[in-house]
Protein backbone atom coordinates (compact mmCIF):
# COMPACT_ATOMS: atom_id res chain seq x y z
CA UNK A 1 0.00 0.00 0.00
CA UNK A 2 1.30 3.58 -1.24
CA UNK A 3 2.34 5.26 2.06
CA UNK A 4 1.61 9.12 2.48
CA UNK A 5 4.31 10.41 1.05
CA UNK A 6 3.98 8.64 -2.06
CA UNK A 7 0.40 9.96 -2.60
CA UNK A 8 1.46 13.29 -1.88
CA UNK A 9 3.95 13.02 -4.78
CA UNK A 10 1.34 11.48 -6.94
CA UNK A 11 -0.61 14.45 -6.19
CA UNK A 12 2.14 17.11 -6.87
CA UNK A 13 3.08 15.68 -10.41
CA UNK A 14 -1.02 15.71 -11.08
CA UNK A 15 -0.73 18.78 -10.45
CA UNK A 16 1.91 19.46 -12.09
CA UNK A 17 0.46 18.95 -15.74
CA UNK A 18 -1.82 22.18 -15.53
CA UNK A 19 -0.04 25.30 -16.85
CA UNK A 20 -2.56 27.97 -15.66
CA UNK A 21 -4.79 28.06 -12.95
CA UNK A 22 -7.98 27.26 -15.32
CA UNK A 23 -7.10 24.14 -15.82
CA UNK A 24 -6.11 23.10 -11.79
CA UNK A 25 -9.47 24.91 -11.20
CA UNK A 26 -11.49 22.79 -13.44
CA UNK A 27 -9.90 19.42 -12.07
CA UNK A 28 -11.03 20.78 -8.45
CA UNK A 29 -14.49 20.91 -9.37
CA UNK A 30 -14.06 17.64 -11.32
CA UNK A 31 -12.75 16.07 -8.17
CA UNK A 32 -15.03 17.92 -6.39
CA UNK A 33 -18.16 16.84 -8.32
CA UNK A 34 -16.91 13.37 -9.01
CA UNK A 35 -17.48 11.90 -5.11
CA UNK A 36 -20.30 10.65 -3.50
CA UNK A 37 -17.87 11.81 -0.15
CA UNK A 38 -20.28 11.07 3.03
CA UNK A 39 -23.20 9.37 3.36
CA UNK A 40 -25.96 12.16 3.74
CA UNK A 41 -27.00 10.99 7.02
CA UNK A 42 -24.34 12.14 8.67
CA UNK A 43 -24.40 15.51 7.27
CA UNK A 44 -25.31 17.18 10.54
CA UNK A 45 -24.12 19.76 12.92
CA UNK A 46 -22.60 16.54 14.78
CA UNK A 47 -20.34 16.34 12.34
CA UNK A 48 -19.65 19.73 10.99
CA UNK A 49 -17.00 21.50 10.88
CA UNK A 50 -18.08 25.29 10.46
CA UNK A 51 -16.28 28.16 8.43
CA UNK A 52 -17.07 31.54 7.76
CA UNK A 53 -17.51 30.93 4.02
CA UNK A 54 -17.88 26.86 3.23
CA UNK A 55 -19.08 24.12 5.49
CA UNK A 56 -17.29 20.82 5.54
CA UNK A 57 -18.35 17.71 7.42
CA UNK A 58 -16.35 14.61 8.45
CA UNK A 59 -16.41 11.50 9.71
CA UNK A 60 -13.90 9.43 10.41
CA UNK A 61 -13.85 5.00 11.98
CA UNK A 62 -11.17 3.10 13.25
CA UNK A 63 -10.91 -0.48 11.89
CA UNK A 64 -7.73 -2.92 11.87
CA UNK A 65 -5.20 -0.22 12.75
CA UNK A 66 -5.98 2.84 10.41
CA UNK A 67 -8.73 5.80 9.99
CA UNK A 68 -11.39 5.78 7.41
CA UNK A 69 -12.20 9.25 6.38
CA UNK A 70 -15.27 10.46 4.83
CA UNK A 71 -16.26 14.14 4.23
CA UNK A 72 -17.76 16.75 2.15
CA UNK A 73 -18.63 20.46 1.91
CA UNK A 74 -21.31 22.80 0.63
CA UNK A 75 -18.85 24.41 -1.94
CA UNK A 76 -17.50 22.65 -4.80
CA UNK A 77 -13.90 23.94 -4.99
CA UNK A 78 -13.70 23.01 -1.51
CA UNK A 79 -15.55 19.53 -1.96
CA UNK A 80 -12.53 19.23 -4.38
CA UNK A 81 -10.09 19.74 -1.69
CA UNK A 82 -11.53 17.66 0.31
CA UNK A 83 -11.31 14.52 -1.88
CA UNK A 84 -7.38 15.51 -2.15
CA UNK A 85 -7.11 15.52 1.65
CA UNK A 86 -9.21 12.41 2.08
CA UNK A 87 -6.74 10.68 -0.66
CA UNK A 88 -3.71 11.58 1.49
CA UNK A 89 -4.70 10.83 5.13
CA UNK A 90 -7.48 8.38 4.62
CA UNK A 91 -6.92 4.52 5.48
CA UNK A 92 -3.21 4.98 7.34
CA UNK A 93 -2.61 4.13 10.75
CA UNK A 94 -2.47 6.79 13.40
CA UNK A 95 0.59 8.15 13.23
CA UNK A 96 1.01 8.52 9.67
CA UNK A 97 -1.46 11.00 9.57
CA UNK A 98 -0.49 12.46 13.08
CA UNK A 99 2.86 13.08 11.70
CA UNK A 100 2.03 13.81 7.63
CA UNK A 101 2.80 17.30 7.01
CA UNK A 102 0.21 18.46 4.27
CA UNK A 103 3.21 20.13 2.51
CA UNK A 104 1.77 19.15 -0.99
CA UNK A 105 -1.12 21.39 -0.69
CA UNK A 106 1.59 24.55 -0.61
CA UNK A 107 3.37 22.66 -3.39
CA UNK A 108 0.07 22.52 -5.52
CA UNK A 109 -0.42 26.20 -5.21
CA UNK A 110 -3.68 25.71 -2.79
CA UNK A 111 -1.93 27.58 0.21
CA UNK A 112 -4.67 30.73 -0.30
CA UNK A 113 -6.94 27.71 0.60
CA UNK A 114 -5.97 26.95 4.22
CA UNK A 115 -5.06 30.28 5.05
CA UNK A 116 -7.11 31.64 8.03
CA UNK A 117 -8.62 34.86 5.83
CA UNK A 118 -10.53 31.79 3.51
CA UNK A 119 -12.31 30.69 6.79
CA UNK A 120 -13.55 27.77 4.74
CA UNK A 121 -13.38 24.79 6.70
CA UNK A 122 -9.96 23.57 5.56
CA UNK A 123 -7.37 23.82 7.97
CA UNK A 124 -9.90 23.30 10.65
CA UNK A 125 -10.86 20.22 8.74
CA UNK A 126 -6.78 19.07 8.67
CA UNK A 127 -6.78 19.65 12.61
CA UNK A 128 -10.39 17.58 12.81
CA UNK A 129 -8.70 14.72 10.87
CA UNK A 130 -5.34 14.66 12.91
CA UNK A 131 -7.33 14.89 16.36
CA UNK A 132 -9.18 11.61 15.34
CA UNK A 133 -6.37 10.21 14.88
CA UNK A 134 -5.09 11.10 18.13
CA UNK A 135 -8.09 9.75 19.88
CA UNK A 136 -7.85 6.50 17.96
CA UNK A 137 -4.84 6.11 19.03
CA UNK A 138 -5.50 7.32 22.61
CA UNK A 139 -8.59 4.73 22.74
CA UNK A 140 -7.16 1.43 20.90
CA UNK A 141 -3.43 1.42 20.85
CA UNK A 142 -2.72 2.97 24.50
CA UNK A 143 -2.33 -0.75 26.02
CA UNK A 144 0.20 -1.33 22.82
CA UNK A 145 3.47 -1.66 24.36
CA UNK A 146 6.85 -0.47 22.53
CA UNK A 147 8.93 -3.63 21.85
CA UNK A 148 11.82 -3.32 24.43
CA UNK A 149 9.33 -2.59 27.48
CA UNK A 150 7.76 -6.22 27.25
CA UNK B 1 -19.71 62.29 -13.94
CA UNK B 2 -17.98 62.03 -17.71
CA UNK B 3 -14.78 60.20 -18.67
CA UNK B 4 -12.78 63.10 -17.63
CA UNK B 5 -13.81 63.29 -14.40
CA UNK B 6 -13.65 59.58 -13.95
CA UNK B 7 -10.43 59.13 -14.60
CA UNK B 8 -9.34 62.17 -13.02
CA UNK B 9 -11.07 60.16 -9.16
CA UNK B 10 -9.51 56.98 -10.56
CA UNK B 11 -6.23 58.38 -11.09
CA UNK B 12 -6.05 59.82 -7.00
CA UNK B 13 -6.12 56.07 -6.33
CA UNK B 14 -2.92 54.34 -6.76
CA UNK B 15 -3.66 51.31 -5.69
CA UNK B 16 -6.17 50.61 -8.57
CA UNK B 17 -3.77 50.63 -11.19
CA UNK B 18 -2.57 46.79 -10.41
CA UNK B 19 -2.75 43.41 -12.01
CA UNK B 20 -4.47 40.90 -10.22
CA UNK B 21 -3.54 37.23 -11.48
CA UNK B 22 -2.68 38.70 -14.43
CA UNK B 23 -6.22 40.98 -14.79
CA UNK B 24 -6.66 44.35 -14.17
CA UNK B 25 -7.86 44.80 -10.28
CA UNK B 26 -11.55 45.08 -10.17
CA UNK B 27 -12.28 46.46 -6.28
CA UNK B 28 -15.69 45.81 -5.07
CA UNK B 29 -15.41 45.00 -1.57
CA UNK B 30 -16.11 48.32 -0.57
CA UNK B 31 -18.47 47.57 1.86
CA UNK B 32 -15.64 46.26 3.84
CA UNK B 33 -13.06 48.95 3.13
CA UNK B 34 -12.15 51.38 0.55
CA UNK B 35 -9.58 52.33 -1.16
CA UNK B 36 -7.65 56.01 0.06
CA UNK B 37 -6.75 58.61 -2.31
CA UNK B 38 -2.95 60.11 -2.84
CA UNK B 39 -4.08 63.38 -0.25
CA UNK B 40 -4.80 60.78 2.43
CA UNK B 41 -1.84 58.55 2.06
CA UNK B 42 0.36 61.36 1.54
CA UNK B 43 -1.46 63.12 5.00
CA UNK B 44 -0.28 59.87 6.72
CA UNK B 45 3.75 60.51 5.14
CA UNK B 46 3.64 63.80 6.30
CA UNK B 47 2.54 63.29 9.41
CA UNK B 48 4.82 60.69 10.27
CA UNK B 49 7.49 62.70 8.27
CA UNK B 50 7.15 66.19 10.00
CA UNK B 51 4.51 66.05 12.93
CA UNK B 52 4.63 62.84 14.99
CA UNK B 53 4.23 63.41 18.48
CA UNK B 54 1.73 63.46 21.42
CA UNK B 55 -0.96 65.22 21.76
CA UNK B 56 -2.80 68.18 24.28
CA UNK B 57 -0.03 67.27 26.71
CA UNK B 58 3.21 68.78 25.53
CA UNK B 59 4.65 72.09 26.00
CA UNK B 60 6.88 71.79 22.99
CA UNK B 61 6.68 72.79 19.27
CA UNK B 62 5.38 69.67 18.19
CA UNK B 63 3.19 68.43 20.23
CA UNK B 64 1.36 71.85 19.94
CA UNK B 65 1.44 71.67 15.88
CA UNK B 66 0.15 67.52 16.39
CA UNK B 67 -2.41 68.71 19.00
CA UNK B 68 -4.17 71.54 16.36
CA UNK B 69 -4.07 69.02 13.65
CA UNK B 70 -6.07 66.38 15.68
CA UNK B 71 -8.56 69.57 16.89
CA UNK B 72 -8.63 70.72 13.39
CA UNK B 73 -10.12 67.00 12.13
CA UNK B 74 -12.38 66.96 14.96
CA UNK B 75 -13.67 70.11 13.39
CA UNK B 76 -13.60 68.72 10.23
CA UNK B 77 -15.77 65.96 10.95
CA UNK B 78 -18.52 68.14 12.98
CA UNK B 79 -18.89 70.08 10.41
CA UNK B 80 -19.39 66.81 7.47
CA UNK B 81 -22.26 65.96 9.80
CA UNK B 82 -22.98 69.40 11.02
CA UNK B 83 -23.23 68.75 14.50
CA UNK B 84 -23.55 71.28 17.29
CA UNK B 85 -20.46 71.53 18.79
CA UNK B 86 -16.78 70.18 18.28
CA UNK B 87 -16.61 68.13 21.53
CA UNK B 88 -19.45 66.09 20.29
CA UNK B 89 -17.26 64.03 18.20
CA UNK B 90 -15.70 61.10 20.29
CA UNK B 91 -12.69 59.28 17.96
CA UNK B 92 -12.66 56.40 18.74
CA UNK B 93 -10.80 53.28 16.37
CA UNK B 94 -14.11 52.68 14.74
CA UNK B 95 -17.95 52.08 14.41
CA UNK B 96 -17.57 48.92 16.33
CA UNK B 97 -15.64 50.49 19.46
CA UNK B 98 -18.25 53.30 19.11
CA UNK B 99 -20.85 50.99 19.87
CA UNK B 100 -19.58 49.51 22.21
CA UNK B 101 -18.52 52.59 23.99
CA UNK B 102 -22.12 53.61 23.82
CA UNK B 103 -23.22 50.00 24.68
CA UNK B 104 -21.37 49.61 27.91
CA UNK B 105 -21.33 53.25 29.41
CA UNK B 106 -24.85 54.33 28.32
CA UNK B 107 -26.05 51.02 29.82
CA UNK B 108 -24.40 51.32 32.93
CA UNK B 109 -26.57 54.71 33.76
CA UNK B 110 -29.48 53.89 31.96
CA UNK B 111 -30.43 49.97 31.47
CA UNK B 112 -32.00 48.40 34.88
CA UNK B 113 -33.52 44.78 34.81
CA UNK B 114 -36.60 44.12 32.95
CA UNK B 115 -35.64 47.23 30.59
CA UNK B 116 -35.21 46.33 26.50
CA UNK B 117 -32.87 47.76 23.86
CA UNK B 118 -34.69 47.42 20.58
CA UNK B 119 -32.93 46.94 17.53
CA UNK B 120 -33.82 45.92 14.02
CA UNK B 121 -33.24 42.08 11.81
CA UNK B 122 -30.93 43.86 9.29
CA UNK B 123 -27.87 45.13 12.02
CA UNK B 124 -24.48 44.08 11.72
CA UNK B 125 -23.06 41.88 14.59
CA UNK B 126 -21.22 45.20 15.77
CA UNK B 127 -25.09 46.79 16.42
CA UNK B 128 -26.22 43.20 17.91
CA UNK B 129 -23.15 41.92 19.88
CA UNK B 130 -22.46 44.72 22.25
CA UNK B 131 -26.07 45.22 23.13
CA UNK B 132 -26.19 41.24 23.95
CA UNK B 133 -23.26 42.01 26.43
CA UNK B 134 -24.80 44.90 28.04
CA UNK B 135 -28.40 43.35 28.21
CA UNK B 136 -26.91 40.39 29.80
CA UNK B 137 -25.05 42.60 32.43
CA UNK B 138 -28.24 44.93 33.00
CA UNK B 139 -31.10 41.54 33.16
CA UNK B 140 -32.51 43.60 30.30
CA UNK B 141 -33.78 41.79 26.72
CA UNK B 142 -32.70 42.79 23.76
CA UNK B 143 -36.10 43.00 20.79
CA UNK B 144 -35.38 43.44 17.17
CA UNK B 145 -37.73 44.99 14.32
CA UNK B 146 -38.60 42.51 12.18
CA UNK B 147 -37.64 42.81 8.41
CA UNK B 148 -39.70 42.00 4.84
CA UNK B 149 -38.76 40.10 2.48
CA UNK B 150 -37.28 42.77 0.50
CA UNK B 151 -35.23 43.94 2.99
CA UNK B 152 -37.07 46.70 4.56
CA UNK B 153 -38.01 47.63 8.01
CA UNK B 154 -41.94 46.45 9.01
CA UNK B 155 -42.89 50.08 10.28
CA UNK B 156 -45.95 48.40 11.45
CA UNK B 157 -43.95 46.43 14.28
CA UNK B 158 -42.41 49.18 15.00
CA UNK B 159 -44.25 51.81 17.15
CA UNK B 160 -45.47 47.94 19.54
CA UNK B 161 -41.84 47.45 20.55
CA UNK B 162 -41.14 51.37 21.77
CA UNK B 163 -42.94 50.90 25.17
CA UNK B 164 -41.76 52.07 28.31
CA UNK B 165 -39.49 49.39 29.04
CA UNK B 166 -36.97 50.69 25.56
CA UNK B 167 -34.30 52.56 26.73
CA UNK B 168 -32.59 52.48 23.79
CA UNK B 169 -33.29 51.92 19.89
CA UNK B 170 -30.14 51.07 17.52
CA UNK B 171 -30.47 50.88 13.83
CA UNK B 172 -28.17 51.16 10.99
CA UNK B 173 -28.62 53.95 8.52
CA UNK B 174 -27.65 51.34 5.95
CA UNK B 175 -27.29 47.39 5.56
CA UNK B 176 -24.03 46.31 4.74
CA UNK B 177 -25.51 43.29 3.46
CA UNK B 178 -28.47 44.19 1.46
CA UNK B 179 -27.70 47.98 0.95
CA UNK B 180 -31.03 49.24 1.97
CA UNK B 181 -31.56 52.81 3.43
CA UNK B 182 -33.44 52.69 5.88
CA UNK B 183 -36.11 55.84 6.86
CA UNK B 184 -34.01 56.70 10.12
CA UNK B 185 -35.41 60.06 10.47
CA UNK B 186 -39.00 58.52 10.82
CA UNK B 187 -37.58 55.93 12.95
CA UNK B 188 -35.80 58.60 15.09
CA UNK B 189 -39.49 60.65 15.48
CA UNK B 190 -41.17 57.41 16.59
CA UNK B 191 -38.83 56.98 19.30
CA UNK B 192 -38.62 60.15 20.57
CA UNK B 193 -42.08 60.75 20.91
CA UNK B 194 -41.59 58.10 23.52
CA UNK B 195 -38.63 60.13 24.63
CA UNK B 196 -36.27 56.79 24.04
CA UNK B 197 -32.94 58.20 22.39
CA UNK B 198 -31.71 56.62 19.44
CA UNK B 199 -28.33 55.16 18.30
CA UNK B 200 -27.62 55.18 14.32
CA UNK B 201 -25.13 52.71 12.82
CA UNK B 202 -23.90 54.97 9.88
CA UNK B 203 -20.53 52.43 8.98
CA UNK B 204 -22.44 52.21 5.38
CA UNK B 205 -24.05 55.51 5.07
CA UNK B 206 -21.33 57.98 5.59
CA UNK B 207 -19.32 57.64 2.21
CA UNK B 208 -22.61 57.48 0.04
CA UNK B 209 -25.00 60.25 1.46
CA UNK B 210 -24.88 63.39 3.17
CA UNK B 211 -25.64 63.05 7.37
CA UNK B 212 -27.13 66.33 9.41
CA UNK B 213 -27.61 64.76 12.40
CA UNK B 214 -29.04 67.97 13.90
CA UNK B 215 -31.87 67.84 11.46
CA UNK B 216 -31.79 63.74 11.83
CA UNK B 217 -31.97 65.02 15.85
CA UNK B 218 -30.16 61.19 16.33
CA UNK B 219 -28.35 60.67 19.78
CA UNK B 220 -25.98 58.77 18.60
CA UNK B 221 -24.54 58.08 15.23
CA UNK B 222 -21.42 56.06 14.56
CA UNK B 223 -18.91 55.31 11.88
CA UNK B 224 -15.73 54.20 10.74
CA UNK B 225 -12.75 56.39 8.50
CA UNK B 226 -11.97 53.01 6.75
CA UNK B 227 -15.33 53.12 5.08
CA UNK B 228 -14.82 56.49 3.88
CA UNK B 229 -11.89 57.16 1.91
CA UNK B 230 -9.73 57.32 5.51
CA UNK B 231 -7.36 55.12 7.00
CA UNK B 232 -7.88 52.36 9.36
CA UNK B 233 -7.76 52.94 12.61
CA UNK B 234 -10.10 55.59 13.40
CA UNK B 235 -13.59 56.35 13.95
CA UNK B 236 -16.75 58.68 15.21
CA UNK B 237 -18.87 58.55 17.80
CA UNK B 238 -21.30 61.48 17.42
CA UNK B 239 -23.09 61.78 20.54
CA UNK B 240 -25.62 65.15 21.51
CA UNK B 241 -23.97 66.75 24.67
CA UNK B 242 -26.51 66.63 27.06
CA UNK B 243 -26.33 62.88 26.76
CA UNK B 244 -22.53 62.59 26.65
CA UNK B 245 -22.45 64.61 29.87
CA UNK B 246 -24.73 61.93 31.67
CA UNK B 247 -22.88 58.99 30.56
CA UNK B 248 -20.00 57.67 32.54
CA UNK B 249 -16.34 57.26 31.51
CA UNK B 250 -15.62 53.60 28.93
CA UNK B 251 -11.92 53.27 29.37
CA UNK B 252 -9.59 55.12 32.00
CA UNK B 253 -6.52 55.83 31.30
CA UNK B 254 -4.08 59.05 30.23
CA UNK B 255 -6.25 62.36 28.84
CA UNK B 256 -9.86 61.16 30.08
CA UNK B 257 -9.01 62.52 33.69
CA UNK B 258 -9.14 65.64 35.69
CA UNK B 259 -7.00 64.95 38.98
CA UNK B 260 -5.69 61.33 40.32
CA UNK B 261 -5.22 60.18 43.22
CA UNK B 262 -5.26 56.80 44.90
CA UNK B 263 -8.45 57.69 46.35
CA UNK B 264 -10.55 58.95 43.94
CA UNK B 265 -9.74 60.42 40.13
CA UNK B 266 -11.95 62.94 39.04
CA UNK B 267 -12.65 63.09 35.04
CA UNK B 268 -12.05 65.24 32.33
CA UNK B 269 -15.03 67.00 29.83
CA UNK B 270 -16.08 66.31 26.85
CA UNK B 271 -14.85 65.30 24.41
CA UNK B 272 -11.85 64.14 26.26
CA UNK B 273 -13.69 61.57 29.17
CA UNK B 274 -14.41 59.29 26.28
CA UNK B 275 -10.67 59.65 25.03
CA UNK B 276 -8.49 57.38 27.18
CA UNK B 277 -5.17 56.79 26.14
CA UNK B 278 -3.12 57.91 22.85
CA UNK B 279 -5.38 58.08 19.80
CA UNK B 280 -4.06 57.23 16.57
CA UNK B 281 -3.63 61.13 15.71
CA UNK B 282 -1.80 60.10 11.73
CA UNK B 283 -4.84 58.44 11.21
CA UNK B 284 -7.20 61.52 12.41
CA UNK B 285 -5.56 63.23 10.36
CA UNK B 286 -6.06 61.15 7.41
CA UNK B 287 -9.97 61.13 8.20
CA UNK B 288 -9.62 65.14 7.91
CA UNK B 289 -8.17 64.68 3.56
CA UNK B 290 -10.55 61.82 3.37
CA UNK B 291 -13.54 64.17 4.36
CA UNK B 292 -11.75 66.53 1.82
CA UNK B 293 -11.81 63.84 -0.50
CA UNK B 294 -15.76 63.73 0.06
CA UNK B 295 -16.23 67.93 -0.06
CA UNK B 296 -14.52 68.11 -3.10
CA UNK B 297 -16.22 65.04 -4.99
CA UNK B 298 -19.42 66.53 -3.23
CA UNK B 299 -22.10 64.37 -2.31
CA UNK B 300 -24.50 65.34 -5.21
CA UNK B 301 -21.82 63.55 -7.27
CA UNK B 302 -21.43 60.84 -5.51
CA UNK B 303 -25.22 59.57 -4.72
CA UNK B 304 -25.73 60.06 -8.37
CA UNK B 305 -22.92 58.36 -10.02
CA UNK B 306 -23.62 55.49 -7.37
CA UNK B 307 -26.94 55.04 -8.01
CA UNK B 308 -26.41 54.87 -11.60
CA UNK B 309 -23.76 51.93 -10.89
CA UNK B 310 -26.28 50.30 -8.68
CA UNK B 311 -28.70 50.25 -11.58
CA UNK B 312 -26.63 49.44 -14.25
CA UNK B 313 -24.95 46.33 -11.81
CA UNK B 314 -28.62 45.52 -11.49
CA UNK B 315 -29.96 45.37 -14.63
CA UNK B 316 -26.91 43.56 -15.84
CA UNK B 317 -27.14 41.06 -13.37
CA UNK B 318 -30.85 40.50 -13.94
CA UNK B 319 -30.24 40.19 -17.79
CA UNK B 320 -28.24 37.16 -17.00
CA UNK B 321 -31.41 35.40 -15.74
CA UNK B 322 -30.07 32.52 -13.30
CA UNK B 323 -28.91 35.36 -10.34
CA UNK B 324 -31.51 36.07 -7.26
CA UNK B 325 -30.52 39.36 -5.97
CA UNK B 326 -31.07 39.48 -1.87
CA UNK B 327 -31.93 43.15 -0.76
CA UNK B 328 -34.81 44.72 -3.27
CA UNK B 329 -35.65 47.81 -1.46
CA UNK B 330 -36.61 50.42 -3.77
CA UNK B 331 -34.01 52.87 -1.53
CA UNK B 332 -30.49 51.56 -1.79
CA UNK B 333 -26.86 52.29 -1.77
CA UNK B 334 -24.53 50.98 -4.38
CA UNK B 335 -24.26 47.08 -3.03
CA UNK B 336 -25.58 44.24 -4.61
CA UNK B 337 -26.15 41.00 -2.58
CA UNK B 338 -26.54 38.15 -4.97
CA UNK B 339 -26.78 34.46 -5.34
CA UNK B 340 -25.04 33.30 -8.52
CA UNK B 341 -27.85 30.06 -9.33
CA UNK B 342 -27.03 26.97 -7.71
CA UNK B 343 -23.27 27.63 -7.53
CA UNK B 344 -22.00 28.74 -3.83
CA UNK B 345 -21.10 31.76 -3.19
CA UNK B 346 -17.60 30.52 -1.66
CA UNK B 347 -17.21 29.10 -5.78
CA UNK B 348 -17.84 31.92 -7.17
CA UNK B 349 -15.90 34.39 -4.96
CA UNK B 350 -12.93 31.95 -5.22
CA UNK B 351 -13.09 31.90 -9.15
CA UNK B 352 -13.95 35.94 -9.72
CA UNK B 353 -10.71 36.28 -7.50
CA UNK B 354 -8.50 34.43 -10.02
CA UNK B 355 -10.18 36.82 -12.77
CA UNK B 356 -8.75 40.08 -10.61
CA UNK B 357 -12.32 40.76 -9.40
CA UNK B 358 -12.73 41.34 -5.40
CA UNK B 359 -16.08 40.54 -4.31
CA UNK B 360 -17.08 39.30 -0.82
CA UNK B 361 -18.69 36.20 -0.25
CA UNK B 362 -20.03 34.84 3.05
CA UNK B 363 -22.39 35.93 5.78
CA UNK B 364 -21.56 39.52 5.81
CA UNK B 365 -20.99 39.73 9.76
CA UNK B 366 -25.16 39.38 9.68
CA UNK B 367 -25.77 35.70 10.53
CA UNK B 368 -29.34 36.16 11.58
CA UNK B 369 -30.63 38.49 8.45
CA UNK B 370 -28.59 35.07 6.53
CA UNK B 371 -31.23 32.64 8.89
CA UNK B 372 -34.14 35.15 7.67
CA UNK B 373 -33.52 34.57 3.95
CA UNK B 374 -32.36 30.71 5.01
CA UNK B 375 -29.09 31.13 2.98
CA UNK B 376 -25.63 30.64 4.08
CA UNK B 377 -24.41 33.40 2.32
CA UNK B 378 -24.03 35.65 -0.30
CA UNK B 379 -21.94 37.27 -2.92
CA UNK B 380 -21.47 40.80 -2.81
CA UNK B 381 -20.33 43.23 -5.08
CA UNK B 382 -20.48 46.93 -3.60
CA UNK B 383 -19.13 50.64 -6.11
CA UNK B 384 -17.19 53.32 -4.90
CA UNK B 385 -16.84 56.32 -6.34
CA UNK B 386 -13.98 55.06 -8.30
CA UNK B 387 -15.76 52.10 -9.95
CA UNK B 388 -16.94 51.96 -13.38
CA UNK B 389 -19.21 50.82 -16.23
CA UNK B 390 -16.79 48.51 -17.73
CA UNK B 391 -15.77 46.95 -14.35
CA UNK B 392 -19.32 45.72 -14.04
CA UNK B 393 -19.52 44.62 -17.10
CA UNK B 394 -15.81 42.78 -16.78
CA UNK B 395 -17.96 40.89 -13.31
CA UNK B 396 -20.63 39.80 -15.62
CA UNK B 397 -18.17 38.33 -17.86
CA UNK B 398 -16.85 36.36 -15.48
CA UNK B 399 -20.06 35.47 -13.92
CA UNK B 400 -20.65 33.89 -17.36
CA UNK B 401 -17.58 32.18 -17.53
CA UNK B 402 -18.04 30.44 -14.28
CA UNK B 403 -21.36 29.43 -15.00
CA UNK B 404 -20.15 27.18 -17.65
CA UNK B 405 -17.00 25.78 -15.24
CA UNK B 406 -19.19 24.88 -12.84
CA UNK B 407 -22.20 23.36 -14.86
Amino acid sequence: MKTYKDTASEIISEFMLFTDWMDKYNYLIELGKALPLIDEQYKTDNYLIAGCQSQVWVKAEYKDGAVYFTADSDAIITRGIVSLLIRALSERPCDEIINADMEFINQIGLREHLSPTRSNGLNAMIKQMKMYALAFKAKYESNKQPESNK
Amino acid sequence: MNDTDLKHIRQQFPILDQQVNGNPLVYFDNAATTQKPKQVIDSLTNYYTKLNSNIHRGVHYLSQLATNAYEESREAVRHLINAKHPHEIIFTRGTTESINLVASSFSKKFLHPGDTVVISGMEHHSNIVPWQIACEERQAQLKVIPINEQGEIIFSEVEKLLDQSCKILAVTHVSNTLGTINDIKQLINMAHAHEIPVLIDGAQAISHIKVDVQALDCDFYCFSGHKMYAPMGVGVLYGKEKILDEMPPYQGGGEMIKTVTFTRTTFNELPFKFEAGTPSVGDVLGLKEAINFIEQTGYGLIEAYESDLLHYGTKKLEQLGYIRIIGTAPQKTSVISFLPGNIHPFDAGTILDKLGIAVRTGHHCTQPLMDFYKISGTVRASFAIYNTKEEIDAMIAALERIKIMFE
